[in-house]
């Protein structure tokens, strides 16, 4: 089929290399403790997310944008539904068990999200989008985002508004009103704090100053900097960092992969991961650009949105500049959902890419 | 079938660019973040990641010896195995701190309350939970290692002291540093610094320096590795001028009774005894001592924890008329003054008793001397007058600190107008000087003075500052600065010296104060003292009990041999009453050195007959012992 030949075998190619370069560091940062071979079952995530990729290659991106509503009633049923029932770990509902795997609703409500909000800017309208279109998404977005606020899970939560952020502004939204509605998320932010969980605050208070509790809530983010500083320019090669090898480095093989990454591969290895990661978010901004329509474009754009939050805000994280969130490094971290979300985005992407020569 | 969402629509390129450009700055935030992290601190946080991986643990050095003379040990060490808290090793430890402490026989409120004082030491630092545990305890430890993984044992070296109290106050004990230790000593806390006597002046020669025991752990303080270490440098040894032998008769002498020796040499200032009882268990100071042996300690109205040979600042007695006498003669009066003893005499309007009722009839000075004569001094005395008799007091080293090496010497006190004004507002009465020139009133001397200047005087007036270290073998850097002279003179003549001699000799011979003391065949002499505690009205209203606290102390200098002595001894007897019972103490301590003299002048002899008409290398036996360990040159590392 000629359509294959039009698949974005670039971006593909560097996820690959992406989640390649992670399975080999999940291997090498988890080998000796009680998590070795947790790799084997990355692997098989990454087959399956590579099948998904082409599975939802072939779903017209159309009928997506069409069953929009429908996707979203389904959504916020099923959050509802992981509150209700979703098992209880790490004190979190966020699984929904389903076989031998659980699934993380929330990370497929993102896709849900990155639908709705192309769905809603995608239509042709006689004026610019203002405040209204603002609230309208505010409230198309929040109603997700609480449920799973509630769950509680912060980091997936934060990571639906870049969403409805790249929405407002690529449909238009004028700078002045982007402004005044960052200067109200500002100021909404202390009563987001009364309204935090106590280790929320720590985390944030500890990201402030982290040398006021250097054992305790800091600990994560010293370790954190410590095995980032200690790989220098060209890393203490592979399999030893003291900082991971040693367990300093809390969970090194899912939130701070990029630390125990950088810590064996040095700088020259941390740009160079941070070049790929650029590479194919360029990439899939100039499938954007290329798209068919204004819905393709968005639903792109979209994928862009969570890709990129997630890499600058775990990244950052890493080395000091983010405060301690817990959302995962896509295409590295250890975990099934992360991974099948990103390989679905993908997968939508690659469809409107391949949709730009068809004309029916 | 679908609706096309407006195909020919695109998104708005600049914004599009907008977001291209604020990627790429904020993948540039990141990189310069990964720049500032790896390349511009790179060293510090790789020291980070160094002590987070090594710990280090120090091995405490072994404090060096403390010897005798002739090399024989007086303060040991030995091995002893240490409870110790890992906190780190098991998060929950708290939890099991009652099973702990039943299992290895603590106070549990005592042991909480330690281990609060200690919160602020991080975690890593193990604390000590119990020293000098038994086999059951290690047996303990060693069965529950599941249970309690927090719970481990140490070696340590520890301090041995002689058990009897031999010497205890004049070797000292030692003790974890308090705050101030670790300042002055720079020591962290839990070191052992020596707290009283020759531990505590020699602290920094005796203590040694710590090493340190580097292992790599990870973030559960497990053990994965060893680095090399620092080993501990042993503190130095000790040599000091006690003569074991001596020690030991004057620890026998005394017994149980209350009081102090000193046994010096007078040639040399050092000190070849020292005894204050009663004394104390050093040992019991190691590991701590409860609060209830404590206050035994303190409470104890013998005052165990003192060092009377140069802590009891009492009125010396009649030991005082040797000073006295020195200054007589010095004046050129003592020589030729003669009184007629008629058991007391009158001065300024009040009738001053002698200690014989009876009266000594006519009394010249070595009479005076040899039985005591209170009516000779009260005469020369008052010729004299307080300002010549502190005069030469002061003169001869009472008065002020000798400068031995011990700490917390007292200096005593020799009253003046002058003294008394400025302490009292009162003017002198000339009554005091006449109760002030037979020892009695506010007159203050140490043994360890009395020991000093009646050795000096019996020399021909050089005063050697009496020292517990040999000269010059423990570096000035290495004990408190010490500002009392070497030695000072006073020179007085042969003809003085042999006058006091002449009255000393008698007093250990049939008619002297002291005849009981005599040892037939020794050239030795000496000088009672009996000093009042209270006057004799209050002692008259004192009940039968107070009257046995109160009762009068019992002095006695010696001399040995008379001619040049190398022996000066002062004994204290407190509330001993008659001092002849203090002269019997002397007299056996002077007969243990004599005997001991004897024996090597024999050996030596012996020694010296043989090699002369032998083979020379036998000339080795002889030759001097092999000079003591000394610290390395600065220079060396």
């Amino acid at each position: 089929m000629s359509r294959w030949r039009d698949l974005d075998w670039i971006a593909l190619g560097l996820a690959l290399l992406i989640a390649c370069i992670g399975i080999l560091e999940i291997h090498g940062a988890t080998v000796g403790t009680k998590f070795a071979g947790i790799y084997v079952k990355q692997i098989y995530f990454l087959v399956a997310g590579v099948v998904l990729l082409f599975v939802v290659s072939r779903i017209d991106y159309q009928l997506l944008l069409d069953a929009a509503p429908w996707l979203y009633l389904l959504s916020v049923g099923a959050l509802g539904l992981v509150l209700v029932v979703g098992r209880a770990i790490f004190h979190s509902r966020r699984w929904i068990p389903l076989g031998p795997l659980h699934l993380q609703v929330s990370e497929l409500v993102k896709l849900v999200i990155i639908v709705v909000v192309a769905r809603y800017f995608a239509g042709t309208r006689n004026a610019l989008p203002g405040f209204r279109d603002a609230i309208r998404i505010g409230l198309l977005v929040g109603v997700p985002m609480l449920l799973v606020l509630a769950e509680p899970d912060l980091g997936t939560a934060l990571t639906y508004l870049p969403v409805a952020a790249m929405g407002l502004w690529l449909g238009g939204l004028r700078w002045r009103h982007f402004a005044i509605l960052g200067l109200l998320g500002l100021m909404v932010l202390p009563l987001a704090w009364r309204h935090m969980h106590p280790y929320q605050k720590a985390r944030l208070e500890s990201f402030l100053r982290p040398q006021a509790d250097p054992l305790g809530t800091g600990y994560q983010l010293l370790q954190s900097k410590i095995a980032v500083g200690s790989g220098g320019l060209w890393g203490t090669g592979a399999a030893h960092g003291s900082q991971t090898r040693g367990a300093f480095l809390p969970v090194p093989q899912t939130d701070f992969i990029f630390a125990a990454y950088a810590e064996q591969y040095g700088f020259l290895g941390g740009i160079a991961l941070l070049f790929l990661y650029l590479l194919l978010l360029m990439r899939l901004i100039q499938d954007a650009q290329s798209a068919p329509d204004r819905g393709g474009g968005l639903l792109i754009m979209g994928v862009v949105a969570v890709l990129a939050f997630h890499v600058l805000v775990n990244v950052g994280m890493a080395v000091g500049v983010m405060p301690v969130t817990g959302i995962p490094l896509p295409l590295m971290s250890s975990g099934g959902s992360s991974l099948l979300f990103t390989f679905a985005a993908l997968g939508v992407a690659m469809n409107v890419r391949m949709s730009r020569f068809v004309n029916s | 079938m679908a609706i096309r969402y407006h195909s020919d629509d695109v998104l708005p390129g600049s914004r599009i660019r907008v977001v291209q450009f604020l990627l790429a700055a904020a993948f540039l935030v990141l990189v310069l973040a990964l720049w500032q992290l790896q390349i511009l601190h790179q060293r510090h946080w790789k020291q980070l990641a160094r002590d987070n991986r090594v710990r280090t643990e120090p091995i405490p050095a072994p404090r060096g010896r403390i010897l005798d003379r002739r090399g024989r040990v007086l303060v040991g060490n030995y091995a002893s195995f240490s409870a110790l808290l890992v906190r780190q090793e098991e998060p929950h430890w708290r939890a099991d701190l009652p099973a702990i402490a039943a299992g290895l026989h603590l106070d549990l409120a005592q042991l909480q309350q330690r281990l609060r004082r200690q919160e602020s030491t991080p975690t890593y630092q193990p604390i000590l939970l119990k020293d000098n545990i038994t086999p059951a305890d290690v047996a303990f430890i060693d069965s529950h290692r599941d249970q309690f993984p927090e719970l481990e044992t140490m070696t340590i070296s520890r301090r041995l002291y002689p058990s009897d109290g031999y010497a205890a106050q004049v070797l000292g004990y030692v003790g974890e540093a308090t705050p101030a230790d670790m300042a002055h000593y720079h020591v962290a806390a839990g070191t052992l610094v020596g707290k009283s006597g020759l531990e505590a002046y020699y602290n920094k020669w005796l203590m040694g320096k710590d090493g340190l025991r580097r292992v790599m752990v990870n973030s559960r303080g497990q053990v994965m590795g060893h680095l090399p270490g620092v080993p501990p440098t042993p503190g130095h040894d000790l040599r000091t001028t006690l003569d074991a032998t001596l020690q030991n008769a004057a620890e026998e002498a005394m017994g149980d009774r209350p009081g102090a020796v000193v046994a010096l040499n007078p040639q040399n200032g050092q000190v070849l005894a020292m005894v204050s009882t009663p004394a104390y268990n050093a040992n019991d100071f190691t590991f701590g001592i409860t609060e209830k042996e404590w206050r035994a300690l303190l409470d104890n109205p013998d005052h165990p924890l003192l060092n009377k040979a140069i802590q009891a600042e009492l009125a010396p007695g009649s030991m005082f008329k040797i000073i006295v006498a020195v200054a007589g003669l010095e004046e050129g009066i003592a020589q030729h003054q003669v009184v007629d003893c008629k058991g007391g005499a009158t001065f300024y309007g009040h009738y001053y008793k002698c200690w014989v009722p009876t009266g000594h009839g006519i009394t010249n000075l070595a009479k005076a001397l040899t039985q005591s004569c209170d009516v000779f001094f009260y005469t020369l005395g008052n010729k004299l007058g307080i300002q010549t008799i502190a005069h030469y007091a002061k003169a001869l080293g009472l008065g002020r600190r000798t400068g031995v090496d011990l700490p917390g010497e007292e200096p005593g006190l020799i009253p003046t107008p002058a003294w008394k004004q400025r302490r009292f507002h009162q003017p002198w009465w000339n009554g005091q000087t006449i109760i002030v020139s037979i020892g009695q009133g506010p007159i203050e001397t140490t043994p360890l003075q009395i020991a000093h200047t009646i050795g000096g005087i019996a020399i021909g007036g050089t005063f050697m500052r009496p020292h517990l270290a040999f000269n010059g073998e423990v570096p000035a850097a290495d004990h408190p600065p010490n500002h009392a002279p070497k030695e000072f003179t006073f020179p007085l003549s042969a003809q003085v010296v042999s006058a006091v001699d002449a009255g000393l000799r008698g007093v250990v011979l049939p008619g002297g104060t002291a005849a009981t003391a005599e040892i037939p065949g020794l050239d030795w002499g000496g000088k009672t003292g009996t000093a009042q505690t209270v006057s004799d009205t209050t002692f008259k209203h004192l009940g039968r009990k107070l009257r046995r606290r109160f009762m009068d102390n019992a002095w006695f200098v010696a001399l040995y041999p008379l001619q040049n002595p190398t022996l000066a001894i002062c004994v204290l007897y407190q509330h001993g009453s008659e001092s002849y019972y203090a002269a019997n103490i002397a007299s056996q301590v002077v007969a243990a050195y004599a005997r001991e003299r004897r024996k090597r002048q024999n050996t030596i002899a012996a020694r010296l007959r043989h090699a002369l008409g032998a083979t020379p290398r036998h000339w080795a036996l002889v030759a001097p012992p092999p000079p003591p360990a000394r610290r390395s040159a600065p220079s060396q590392p």
